[in-house]
């Protein structure tokens, strides 16, 4: 509390001196002026925030310009000195991953990955929503056991998901082998451990998707049903007319928040599959982990692919709200 | 807007010039004077120990107390730390100056990468490398970065032919196989004969390396730094691995987990023959057919190539952070565990294969039949290329094992592969 009055006073004084200067007095600086005490009130959460996000956020894009890793970047330690001899070396860190053959493998599995996993996320989340949102006997059991997988840390389910499809010994493959099927390589093959984490990342990812759902179910006024079922509309009608025209701010929320989760869902790979086998199951964020985890920690190539993976996300995000916005969503 | 771009150029140009003139060419080193008195030193070391916390732990706390009663002065907190995350944890705290132990148990594998980074303080003339004429050659080899020591053997290790030895007999075979054509075959007929699966492959790139070294490849020459693992003797004991697999000689190896299932799978009599080292004596003695039945267990060479039999050397090197506040007593610390009579301890009640020639000798070593029982398979020990990259090697060779294990590529393509990304990791090294 004490901090933020001082930090606040500080801000204000220097919000003021500067209204005062003779050439700021422009409309910035009435503006300055006039909300002074706004700005005071602000300051602790703009200095924390760009602490926090700002600093690293910089100092990523500056290292991604630059060939630091961990031998080359100064530091002493007790008796050792390692010099400073990283250099800028410009974009190279990026047209390097542009160009390697790794990288646009790697981007199409994760849109693979993502497109696949929030569709069924959706389509999942949505048909339960409306299951619950019927009166139903013991539904509020059902709500909760349907939330428990959210509910439990996901690198719990990730290892636990991971034993129960072990080839040899997994129980998935210990019931198909007791209902006479063959066992299926599930982490093994390269295309059923893109099923597997797929099918773990559902598993964990569609409470989520539920529960918000049945918000926005439930936020749509019932007259409007009632009147279409007056009008003779089907079901189906309804359900095209009503329902999903009045999910539309929810969903468009969760959609975009789905996707960005999902692209950046680094414990369901990293901990199902390790991106095995042979780097098969690999997405964009657990490959640029690998590049700044393992062995001498590679901190301008790390940092390059976090701003790329940043770059990405941002540019679909944008797409994403245009294409919203030219169909009329105030959002 | 103008203005704000120069102001942003000469920031990082600025930051540019800071950073550039950090300091000299070659850290810095300078020998701390060893202290005329041990019994006077005193302070507090943090022992981070990566070992077994519940089987080998107990063993490395009897050692600890044993220090502290002969230097009273000395605290010594012993931390257990999870193998597989220490080297992450370890260089977190090192580069960031807080949190890092004094001392660590490294594996040796790491001591050369943590030693090239400014990590780890040099042992030559402190109290702490004490006798080193007496450590076997190789493990010694592994603590050496630049012609300095900064790691003393802990413990040796390689891996040898582990077999069970009724499902053999039922075979027919009396003797474990000492090339991989016998290999081939008493696999084979254990899959015919005994009902149970002849060899399980652990697809990780270090279990990968006898059969390289069998057929007289490497992964790296480092007196020529030319990168040899896609020689045709290295791809030649890639085609061995391939044709177990394929052969169906060996069992249809498990990706994920890899390591897990092939020893559960021999600790439960479903196959005759795995690789792994004496780290895993404890864990097989305690399975299923030899927890009442331990001379069912059977320990072999690695089976020769056509030009020898080979093994990655293993094991673990003590070793003292540079930024330790208490070094004198990290040194006198190191120099007690590794001493014969601690390295004798460990390995009599444990069996764990000591560094030090003459901990061999002692009866408490010797009391353990499992020591004797590796000495065999110590003499295909091949030492490991010590350069600070060599943490980066094994995960381009194990992506392109677990490939070449699923049928995805062939032992030729893999090859090229890693040796690709071998190129991408070392800077100057030819192919």
């Amino acid at each position: 509390m004490t901090t933020q009055v001082v930090d606040g006073t500080a801000a204000g004084a220097t919000a003021r001196g500067r209204a005062r200067g003779p050439r700021s007095r422009g409309r910035a600086g009435g503006f300055l002026s006039r909300h002074w005490y706004a700005w005071a009130m602000c300051a602790p959460v703009v200095i924390v925030t760009l602490v926090l996000i700002g600093y690293p956020l910089v100092r990523g894009v500056y290292l991604s310009l630059t060939d630091a890793t961990e031998a080359n970047m100064g530091r002493t330690i007790g008796m050792n000195t390692i010099p400073s001899t990283y250099e800028f070396v410009g974009l190279s860190n990026y047209t390097a991953i542009v160009t390697s053959g790794e990288f646009l493998s790697r981007l199409a599995w994760t849109i693979t990955w993502t497109v696949v996993c929030v569709a069924l996320h959706y389509g999942i989340g949505l048909g339960l929503a409306l299951l619950l949102n019927r009166p139903l006997r013991l539904r509020s059991l059902y709500r909760m056991l349907l939330v428990l997988p959210w509910a439990v840390p996901a690198f719990v389910s990730a290892f636990i998901w991971r034993y129960l499809l072990n080839g040899e010994f997994g129980v998935v493959n210990a019931m198909l082998r007791a209902a006479g099927f063959g066992g299926l390589d599930w982490l093994d093959d390269p295309f059923w451990a893109k099923v597997s984490v797929i099918a773990v990342n559902v598993w964990l990812g569609v409470p989520f998707m539920m529960l918000a759902l049945l918000g926005g179910l439930q936020a749509i006024p019932r007259e409007l049903y009632e009147a279409a079922e007056v009008d003779g509309a089907t079901p189906w009608q309804r359900f095209r007319h009503i329902t999903l025209p009045g999910l539309r701010p929810v969903s468009s929320t969760v959609v975009l928040l789905g996707t960005i989760w999902t692209f950046n869902q680094f414990p369901v790979i990293y901990l199902v599959t390790r991106g095995g086998p042979g780097g098969s199951s690999e997405i964009l964020v657990t490959y640029a982990y690998r590049q700044a985890f393992e062995g001498i920690r590679n901190y301008s190539g790390s940092a390059a692919w976090g701003v790329l993976i940043l770059v990405l996300l941002v540019v679909m995000a944008v797409v994403y709200r245009r294409a919203l916005r030219r169909q009329g969503e105030a959002w | 807007m103008r203005r704000g771009i120069s102001v942003a150029a000469a920031a990082a140009a600025l930051a540019l010039a800071v950073s550039a003139c950090g300091g000299e060419d070659t850290p810095q080193q300078s020998a701390a004077p060893a202290p005329s008195d041990p019994a006077a030193v005193s302070g507090e070391v943090t022992w981070w120990d990566t070992s077994d916390a519940t089987n080998e732990g107990p063993v490395f706390k009897e050692l600890k107390a044993d220090f502290e009663a002969k230097y009273p002065k000395i605290k010594v907190n012993h931390v257990n730390v999870p193998f597989a995350d220490a080297q992450n944890k370890f260089k977190t705290a090192a580069q960031s100056g807080s949190g890092a132990p004094d001392v660590l148990r490294a594996d040796v594998g790491w001591v050369a990468e943590f030693a090239s980074l400014g990590y780890l303080a040099p042992l030559d003339g402190t109290p702490a490398l004490d006798q080193p004429e007496d450590f076997l050659p190789s493990p010694a080899g592994s603590g050496r970065y630049n012609d300095k020591t900064y790691g003393v053997p802990q413990v040796t290790d390689t891996l040898g032919l582990l077999y069970n030895k009724e499902l053999l007999k039922k075979a027919g075979h009396d003797a474990p196989p000492k090339t991989f054509e016998e290999l081939k075959t008493v696999a084979q007929d254990v899959k015919s004969k005994a009902g149970a699966d002849g060899l399980a492959l652990n697809v990780d790139a270090y279990f990968l390396l006898p059969f390289i070294y069998g057929e007289g490849g490497d992964l790296l020459d480092v007196t020529t730094k030319k990168i040899t693992v896609a020689s045709p003797q290295s791809v030649a004991g890639l085609k061995v691995v391939e044709d177990l697999i394929k052969s169906g000689a060996a069992a249809k190896p498990a990706i994920q987990d890899s390591y897990t299932n092939a020893e559960t799978a021999f600790k439960e009599g479903k196959v005759a023959m795995i690789f792994n080292g004496p780290w895993s004596n404890t864990d097989n003695l305690g399975g299923k057919v030899f927890k009442d039945n331990p001379d069912n267990f059977g320990i072999a060479p690695v089976p020769a190539g056509s030009v020898k039999a080979g093994a990655p050397t293993g094991g673990h090197d003590y070793t003292v952070y540079a930024g330790s506040k208490n070094l004198d007593a990290s040194y006198l610390f190191v120099r007690f565990m590794d001493s014969a009579e601690s390295q004798a301890k460990i390995a009599g009640k444990l069996g764990l294969l000591p560094t030090r020639k003459s901990a061999y000798d002692m009866p408490e070593a010797q009391g353990n039949a499992m020591i004797g029982r590796w000495k065999e398979p110590m003499t295909a020990a091949v030492e490991r290329p010590w350069i600070p990259e060599a943490g980066q090697l094994f995960q381009p060779l194990v992506e392109g094992y677990q490939k070449l294990a699923t049928g995805g590529t062939t032992s030729d393509a893999m090859a090229q592969d890693v040796a690709k990304a071998y190129q991408g990791l070392l800077k100057g090294w030819s192919l």
